[in-house]
């Protein structure tokens, strides 16, 4: 399951206590039946959070080693060393100590090597474009950012989503994003970092989930109105789950044909492709897309360098794309 | 200009009945449209009101005769800080907004997205181009002569341009709230969401002209300090004597040299873009986001040290003359603020970790980040060391010095865990990262601000500020910080991203309720700072600083009369020793008189500060409403008031004969011989008029 690989991790101990955790927020989540709303890489359910909730815990105690002796020190020196306080040693002209001074530059200083060792460390081992080492291959997901909602194309299998993210549990999810308009950023906090999203680019970003769950998924870089209601369910399932999900969304789904695409580039939230696209057969807050061309990734990411102008109308989420009235 | 195009648009540009906001609740009368309507009302009655009371107590005149031609580095530095104060009324206003917003924002709230988007996005670049900006600028202008013992600043005609070009930015964004809208990218105003295709409307237009503007000015005011620091200081004051708020100044105005051009350069690089179809940071064509991204914090990070040294000097002055005691550590605090001042350009690339660059280059930018924290805790060490066996008095600079320090480390803390990349993924563009930077500029640049508005007050205008009111305005503000930002790191650790205008999860509500009720001690904190101007004034003859000294302090600045002369010292001191004042005093020779006198000469007054204040603005404004004859008429306006003034020089010099310069210090010398010496335990005291008594020397354990 651990598909990190490399180098000891801090999870061990706290196992026993995680599985409580997940199963109160599991249970809350069944009550409620929707998404574990809230839960971050505070409560991770997958590695790479985990060792980045366990990192931002080392980073905390490491360095209250230079914190603490000023939260205590301060309002100790003001009290002691009052004005008042006849009691108190007073020495006006004491201006310079060397030991004082290297305690000061060098105790800051071990600490930041520490940490440093640490963050050089963290930042190569949860390099989000580090690919996670597992049995089986990664699922390829490609995210197209739009706005105000993420479309996401599964090349291999022809379909695509608004509002939902699927993903087999226990199985590497290799995320290449873009966006199609300005600039976003993907979080799944649960499972690991943001990355931004960038229009005539692609990024990467690697993930795995240790169990089923619904979690939370963001744009977190502000593109406009619609901003607040960027939001998505990831949704880690089993591989049979997965594989029913799968036909589902092939048979339930509507053809993500040329004009539908482009009806997706006008900024609408996810609920609002929802009122546009879906039927019946759809899950509340979500649309399902099949036939969908192989290609359209890469097509979107390569209409930016064809060395011909994009005007504005052409543009999706602009203003003038906005403007014009799409298949009618 | 074509003239087969309509009259009215070629004279208004863009400009029409939709973009008067102030219009705008009549026809829409909702609460977001109310607010939006009230801000503008706000602005034009505000205006109203204060030509009213101009005219009314005849002050046309004498504002006009001595400040704003004025070349005076105290006159300049007032009107730097009355800008930041009505600023910071703004910015203050616009943060209880969005708190508001937010208390009530679950699935909903009263505001816009557009209308909160334009909220944070003015609040950010007001606060840093318009508050905290002119605020430290404000205090070196002040400070940095006195304490140098210097007569003016090296360009003092320069200096009121940068001022001129300062208030244009700042009443373009002013005017933003009357007639149109501003954008709605954040301070940081990235592209392509900034882009004409994007935001075609003035929005982005406002953020750009008037950051050109105070961008062009700070660069200005960082060479004229500099020049000063290095050119102006008196006899015998070298580079290792000079107090730690001159260093810091120095090292602050080296990186406005060097840290304002790249968001210039960025910026007309956007206009560009904008108006004349370039494609620098759009979609297509070449074009690259990412370089926007990269000049932005080419700036954007040395600019964080700009606004936080001016600071930390503030703190150095204060914990010794509070202390009673010597600067602790004065050659490790130089070293700390230049190893700063140099760091500071190596780790821009942390603000965006998440742009998908390689590990080892993440990991290079982190671990800089974290070298800075190295330097920054032995300055907050150093000022804990200047407090150990003194006689510290808990004076209004005291109580934000010492909340500065506590919170500050709590903002250093974050600072470091954001320095982690790893750990950076999760929390970048969540409310953690909005309380960090917060935290740091909230406990480090404001209230050192507020602390040196204290302590330099009566130096300035000859009376103490009232300390009740200042206490409770201190106290409200560290309680109102506490609640309205610790709550925030919270709801970061829960994914609540920044600049959201509503929010699905429940969880995050009574943390926003929280943070709500902090926002109501924020207003009542800046309140208070009105009341305390307002009571401090009406009685200010009981508070009379006649010795110019008030806090028995320690360095050149107090051997002053206050109010100050325009020539500030009768003769240029000779200075022998660091905090040569404090020395002086020692060896009871405080109030010497010189062996003579000389003539003082004096740079005249100027119109190119108003000249720039005004053009600059017309021209701003008409950059943005393309009203393109405004913007030529004002642009050569400007450039010829330039030249003339070039090559006339300053014929307005004035010369202050000897004799004058010795009848008034002599008459000073006078009066101070009459004030009774007050020991520090009736500093607060109205007998405390400026003379400080002699304290005990010295208690062995």
């Amino acid at each position: 399951m651990n598909g990190l690989g490399t180098g000891p991790t801090a999870r061990g101990p706290r196992r026993d206590l995680r599985a409580l955790k997940l199963l109160m927020v599991g249970a809350v989540a069944l009550l409620s039946g929707c998404v574990e709303h809230g839960v971050t890489f505070m409560s991770p359910a997958g590695p790479v959070a985990a060792a980045q909730r366990d990192h931002f815990w080392q980073v905390t105690w490491i360095s209250m080693i230079v914190v603490l002796p000023v939260i205590i020190g301060v309002p100790l020196l003001a009290w002691h060393y009052r004005y008042g306080n006849s009691k108190a040693r007073y020495s006006p002209n004491w201006d310079f100590s060397h030991a004082l001074e290297w305690v000061m530059w060098l105790v800051p200083a071990a600490v930041v090597v520490v940490l440093s060792v640490l963050l050089w460390d963290n930042t190569h081992k949860l390099d989000p474009y580090r690919k996670i080492a597992a049995a089986k291959p990664p699922l390829q997901v490609q995210v197209v950012g739009l706005d105000w909602k993420w479309l996401f194309i599964y090349p291999e299998y022809h379909v695509a989503t608004v509002g939902e993210m699927a993903f087999p549990q226990d199985r590497p999810v290799e995320l290449t994003l873009t966006t199609d308009t300005v600039m976003q950023s993907f979080m799944i906090s649960a499972l690991g970092g943001q990355i931004y999203a960038m229009p005539g680019m692609t990024t990467k970003l690697n993930l795995v989930a240790d169990h089923v769950g619904h979690f939370d998924g963001d744009n977190t870089q502000y593109n406009g109105d619609g901003f607040a209601d960027q939001h998505f369910t990831a949704v880690a399932m089993t591989k049979g789950d997965f594989d029913a999900w799968l036909s589902k969304v092939q048979n339930d789904g509507v053809a993500l044909n040329t004009l539908a695409y482009a009806k997706l580039g006008q900024s609408t939230t996810p609920e609002q492709v929802r009122a546009e696209f879906g039927t019946q057969a759809m899950p509340p807050h979500v649309t399902y897309f099949n036939d969908v061309p192989s290609g359209l990734f890469s097509n979107i990411v390569n209409r930016y360098h064809s060395g011909a102008p994009v005007h504005a109308a052409q543009q999706p989420g602009s203003v003038a794309y906005n403007a014009q009235k799409l298949g009618e | 200009m074509n003239l087969t195009q309509p009259f009215w648009p070629a004279v208004l540009g863009r400009l029409d009945l939709d973009s008067l906001d102030f219009l705008k609740v009549f026809f829409h009368p909702t609460l977001n449209d109310v607010i939006l309507s009230g801000a503008a009302w706000a602005v034009l009655v505000g205006g109203v009101l204060g030509v009213a009371v101009l005219s009314y107590f005849k002050l046309w005149g004498p504002m006009w005769r001595n400040y704003l031609v004025s070349v005076d580095h105290k006159r300049i530095g007032i009107m730097y800080i009355v800008l930041a104060l009505i600023m910071l009324a703004r910015g203050v206003v616009e943060g209880v907004v969005m708190r508001t917003q937010q208390a009530d924002g679950l699935g909903g709230g009263f505001l816009s997205a557009n209308h909160y988007a334009q909220l944070f996005s003015t609040h950010g670049t007001i606060m840093i181009f318009f508050m905290a900006m002119p605020f430290l600028t404000g205090l070196i202008n002040i400070v940095v002569p006195l304490q140098i013992g210097a007569r003016d600043v090296s360009f003092p005609m320069l200096n009121s341009v940068s001022l001129g070009l300062t208030v244009s930015g700042a009443a373009l964004i002013m005017i933003s709230l009357v007639l149109g809208e501003f954008s709605t990218g954040g301070w940081t105003a990235y592209p392509p969401y900034t882009e004409m295709s994007f935001q075609p409307g003035v929005g982005p237009d406002y953020w750009i002209w008037s950051l050109i503007l105070a961008g062009v000015g700070s660069t200005l005011t960082g060479i004229n300090f500099v020049v000063t620091i290095f050119k102006e200081r008196a006899p015998g004051m070298t580079l290792m004597r000079m107090p730690m708020f001159t260093w810091t100044a120095l090292c602050a105005s080296i990186l406005l040299i060097f840290a304002l051009p790249p968001l210039t350069v960025a910026a007309l690089m956007l206009a560009a873009d904008r108006y004349l179809d370039f494609h620098f940071f759009t979609n297509a064509l070449g074009g690259n986001m990412m370089n926007f991204a990269n000049l932005v914090w080419l700036f954007g990070h040395p600019e964080v040290y700009i606004l936080i040294l001016p600071a930390f000097g503030v703190y150095s002055e204060i914990v010794a003359t509070y202390s009673g005691k010597r600067l602790y550590g004065y050659g490790s605090l130089v070293v700390a603020t230049m190893s700063i001042a140099i760091l500071s350009f190596t780790v821009w690339l942390h603000h965006f970790f998440t742009m998908g660059q390689d590990a080892n280059v993440n990991a290079a930018f982190g671990i800089a980040t974290m070298l800075i924290g190295i330097p920054t805790g032995v300055k907050v060490y150093d000022w804990m060391a200047t407090m150990y066996r003194g006689r510290v008095r808990m004076t209004v600079p005291m109580i934000y010095l010492s909340s500065f320090m506590v919170l500050f480390v709590l903002g250093g803390l974050s600072g470091i865990i954001l320095a982690n990349p790893s750990i950076d993924f999760q929390v970048h563009n969540t409310l953690f990262l909005v309380a960090h930077f917060h935290n740091m500029l909230i406990p480090g640049l404001l209230f050192g601000m507020l602390a040196g508005y204290t302590y330099w007050f009566p130096k300035v205008f000859g009376f103490r500020l009232n300390d009740r009111w200042g206490y409770i305005s201190a106290y409200s503000w560290i309680v109102g910080f506490v609640l309205v930002f610790f709550p925030l790191y919270v709801v970061g650790l829960m994914g609540m991203t920044r600049r959201t205008v509503s929010y699905v999860d429940p969880a995050y509500q009574p943390w926003m309720l929280m943070s709500g009720v902090g926002a109501i001690f924020v207003t009542v904190a800046l309140a208070a700072l009105v009341v305390q101007l307002y009571v401090s004034i009406r009685e200010r003859n009981y508070t009379r600083d006649i010795g110019g000294d008030p806090w028995d302090a320690r360095t050149l600045e107090w051997a002053t009369p206050s109010p100050l002369p325009a020539y500030n010292f009768a003769v240029i001191p000779h200075v022998h020793a660091r905090e040569a004042f404090a020395v002086a005093k020692e060896a009871g020779r405080g109030y010497q008189e010189p062996t003579g006198y000389a003539d003082i000469h004096l740079p005249g007054d100027t119109y190119m500060g108003v000249i720039m204040a005004v053009f600059g603005t017309a021209f701003g404004f008409g950059m943005i409403w393309y009203m393109w004859w405004l913007a030529v008429v004002s642009f050569a306006v400007m450039a010829v008031a330039f030249i003339v003034r070039a090559l006339r020089g300053d014929r307005a010099a004035i010369t202050i004969p000897a004799a004058q310069v010795e009848a008034e210090h002599k008459a000073w010398l006078a009066q101070v011989r009459t004030v009774t010496p007050v020991t520090r335990e009736r500093e607060l005291e109205h007998a405390n008029h400026g003379v400080a008594a002699p304290e005990t020397k010295e208690v062995a354990a």
